[in-house]
């Protein structure tokens, strides 16, 4: 399938680039003329693996994220977040409902269920001690 | 954060975007407003609420434990359909009644 758009962002590990993400994501998947709906899982998921690589990646003291993304003709957005921080030891666990490292922060431990609810796929590459891949992918009209 | 106060309920009016970003003083007011031991239920108006990712569920949560230790409830109302989506998938609506 031949590539009709491609982005990379590199922003600081900061809360208020949350927002940021899911504005340039939305931004830049409008030529697909995504539905509402559509738009809001995209965005939704990008907050969730931005947030992940803001506290858990980085641990809450700062790096950079990289956003990419690309979109396809038949109507695919794929994207990457990309933290170069700790790393996840046991993905598996990290992506159970309800798991959380940090639960006195009133983290609810649903952000890769989020992410897998509202993306066709979602695949998680991590190193311990390098950081953290989230490669999502999307057919919008499906 | 405009609320209203009717008997032991009181009702909260969540506007903008809910994410980790805004999650830590929407939770601190929210604390404030329920900290009152006359307040038994919250309700949240999320009508304008535009956005909401699982940090909101952290939100919603926590504000469910703090009042159910004194007996009390929390529910919302008319959330937009995406929000909606995030509390029927997270199952938050097993606790948390939709007016």
């Amino acid at each position: 399938m031949s590539k009709i758009n491609e982005m990379r962002i590199d922003f600081m590990a900061l809360p208020e680039n949350e927002a940021f993400a899911r504005v340039a994501v939305g931004a830049f998947m409008l030529p697909l003329n995504p539905t509402l709906e559509e738009m809001e899982d995209v965005k939704t998921a990008v907050s969730e693996a931005v947030t992940n690589a803001i506290i858990h990646g980085y641990e809450n003291k700062g790096g950079m994220i990289r956003l990419s993304a690309e979109l396809d003709e038949g109507g695919v957005i794929k994207m990457e977040i990309i933290d170069c921080g700790v790393g996840i030891e046991d993905v598996e666990r990290a992506r159970e409902p309800l798991y959380t490292s940090l639960p006195e922060m009133e983290r609810s431990g649903m952000g890769f269920t989020v992410m897998e609810s509202f993306m066709d796929s979602v695949t998680v590459l991590s190193r311990p001690g390098h950081g953290t891949t989230v490669r999502m992918e999307k057919k919008l009209g499906a | 954060m405009k609320h209203t106060i009717k008997g032991d309920t009181i009702t909260v009016y969540l506007s903008g975007e809910l994410d980790h970003h805004s999650a830590e003083s929407v939770r601190q007011e929210l604390e404030g407003l329920i900290s009152s031991p006359r307040v038994k239920n919250l309700v949240l108006d999320l009508s304008r609420l535009s956005f909401m990712d699982s940090s909101g569920i952290g939100v919603v949560l926590g504000r469910y434990k703090t009042l159910a230790k004194r007996g009390g409830t929390v529910a919302v109302r008319e959330p937009t359909a995406h929000v909606n989506r995030i509390f029927s998938m997270s199952g938050l609506y097993q606790i948390v009644e939709k007016l």
